[in-house]
């Protein structure tokens, strides 16, 4: 859980700059997820309070739009396109690449908290496919020589690294 | 002929060189009904995807009514677009110009950016921008003494293709989850925080200034026909040159295939080609020969010239796999809304997948068709559609690949 004195800064920074307290919903959960890589219940309702947001247009909310998740994932947080372009580019091949590399499955995040991966819709990058996502980053053009590549340099790195 | 990726400005600086905002000082010596001719002359419709006139989307906003808004639809999402993301990579400032143009001819004074949530990059390429543009005093209060003021916020998206479709875009905007709102009333009426409201593409937006330095006539001259100006197609699949291209209304596909995007990749050969973005219809590769790339031959061949997203589909590709990630993409990206479409989908999905694996039944054709065509037009927004145009559309030209399913013996599958 996320410190709440740091969620109402900046709660009350963005409320400042918009219409109401609705309107800051989307950035808001973005701002709670890009600390953990996820959202928790007691976030959500410590959101609700300040806000005074009912608790049950947050929780719609956090549910409705995909790139929230709502249960832990990895410090890198991989996510591989499943739709057509990437999918005529070899996007089934690199994800059982993944999945054998860190031994899980789609869905699945690494013991050691390092690793999540999951699949995902058209990122928009269908001219440069296959397309994966990691955090916040995009790696086009993949090919399985790349994807071992940028694997094994993401599990060199520190392993004390945060989001 | 290129207008929007013609010369490329990562920055305000580079842009100005150019000749950029320029045009918003024309347009400050011109009268807003005046711009809005403008761009009713130039015959520009949106190239997000539906094609409506901009100028006469742009004449439905009360002169007289206050609080309007002005949105620029940059959710892109429709699988094989990814135009939008170019253009804000390689010009953003052309946005920006254009939205300022477009605010002072409705009479707004706030603008909003709705870009998709994965586009973390390009979001900020775009707040950037703005600063840049509120440094030159190009946004803010009392734009170059003009007596105008504009503002523009970024807003991010979250995951959901839905907010593509303008209302739902406009929920999510107010933070609320992207569900189309009932129409009428249209946005141009009651629109974002109940204001009258314009919502564009971003590739609309950023062919404004070059209309309003050049005029509309000189605008509708370049393409074909109705189909006025140039397009941005975003081109996926096997092809030697995937990318973004610029190319006038009115070219022949072959054309531009075979000279610009190099034809096929070695050892890939041409069965099928999605013109506009994975909602349209699909052409074989023989009918795609015919076409050119403009609103009227894609509607005559039965097809939409849509976001402009291609994707080539080759021969070694199962149409039935394909029409599954289709409709695996539309089951899952539904609002929930509407009972065709939320349960359409989803017994789509379920057929295709069914007989993807080889237990299949000759009456799903048939089914798959029929769901189909009951889901088109009964709902709120065009979701449904949007799935239901492929299905038909697939199975009617490629019936021979589904046979094979159901008799268990794909050529194609058996990897």
């Amino acid at each position: 859980m996320m410190s709440e004195e740091k969620i109402k800064k900046e709660y009350e920074r963005i409320e400042s700059l918009s219409k109401n307290p609705q309107s800051t919903l989307l950035a808001m959960l973005h701002f709670i997820q890009k600390e953990k890589g996820f959202i928790t219940e007691q976030d959500a309702e410590y959101l609700s309070s300040i806000s005074k947001i009912p608790y049950s247009k947050v929780k719609a909310v956090m549910t409705f739009y995909t790139m929230y998740n709502l249960k832990k994932t990895g410090i890198h947080h991989i996510q591989i396109c499943r739709n057509l372009s990437c999918h005529m580019a070899g996007a089934p091949a690199l994800k059982k690449i993944i999945e054998n590399e860190l031994s899980i499955k789609e869905g699945e995040v690494t013991p050691d908290g390092l690793f999540s991966l999951t699949e995902v819709e058209c990122l928009g990058s269908c001219g440069t496919a296959p397309v994966i996502m990691i955090n916040e980053t995009y790696h086009e053009n993949m090919n399985e020589e790349k994807l071992k590549a940028l694997l094994k340099e993401l599990k060199e790195k520190n392993e004390n690294t945060t989001r | 002929m290129k207008i929007l990726l013609d010369k490329i400005s990562f920055d305000i600086e580079t842009y100005i060189r150019n000749g950029g905002y320029l045009a918003i000082k024309k347009a400050f010596s011109m009268k807003p009904a005046e711009i809005i001719e403008e761009v009713k002359t130039s015959n520009l419709r949106g190239r997000g995807g539906a094609g409506f006139p901009t100028g006469l989307k742009w004449s439905f906003i009360p002169a007289d009514k206050k609080n309007k808004y002005l949105v620029c639809n940059s959710d892109e999402s429709e699988p094989g677009t990814f135009k939008d993301r170019e253009l804000i990579n390689k010009n953003p400032h052309s946005l920006l110009e254009g939205m300022i143009i477009a605010a002072y001819a409705i009479g707004a004074n706030e603008g909003y950016i709705y870009i998709r949530g994965e586009f973390a990059k390009e979001a900020r390429i775009l707040e950037k921008a703005i600063y840049e543009a509120k440094k030159k005093w190009f946004l803010g209060e009392n734009i170059l003494k003009s007596g105008f003021s504009f503002n523009i916020k970024v807003v991010r998206g979250a995951g959901a293709y839905i907010c593509g479709e303008e209302t739902a875009l406009l929920e999510s905007i107010e933070g609320k989850k992207g569900q189309p709102r009932l129409k009428p009333p249209f946005p141009a009426i009651v629109g974002l925080y109940g204001g009258p409201t314009v919502i564009n593409n971003v590739e609309t937006l950023a062919t404004v200034p070059w209309i309003i330095l050049n005029g509309g006539k000189a605008y509708s001259a370049i393409g074909k026909g109705k189909s006025s100006g140039t397009k941005l197609f975003s081109v996926s699949g096997p092809v030697k040159k995937p990318g973004v291209y610029e190319i006038e209304l009115g070219t022949p596909f072959k054309d531009f295939f075979e000279n610009q995007l190099g034809g096929m990749k070695e050892g890939e050969r041409l069965k099928a080609v999605i013109p506009g973005g994975s909602s349209v219809p699909v052409l074989t590769a023989e009918e795609a020969m015919k076409v050119t790339l403009d609103y009227e031959s894609l509607q005559s061949a039965g097809t939409m010239l849509g976001s402009g997203g291609m994707i080539i589909i080759p021969e070694r590709q199962c149409m039935v796999e394909a029409l599954w990630i289709l409709a695996r993409f539309y089951h899952h990206e539904s609002c929930g809304q509407c009972t065709p479409c939320r349960e359409g989908t989803g017994w789509i999905e379920g057929i295709l997948k069914r007989i993807l694996q080889g237990k299949g039944k000759r009456e799903d054709l048939n089914n798959a068709k029929e769901i189909a065509q009951n889901m088109m037009g009964k709902t709120i927004c065009p979701l449904a559609d949007a799935l239901a145009m492929p299905v038909i559309s697939y199975i009617n030209k490629f019936e021979k690949e589904f046979v094979y399913h159901l008799e268990g013996k794909c050529p194609l599958c058996q990897k």
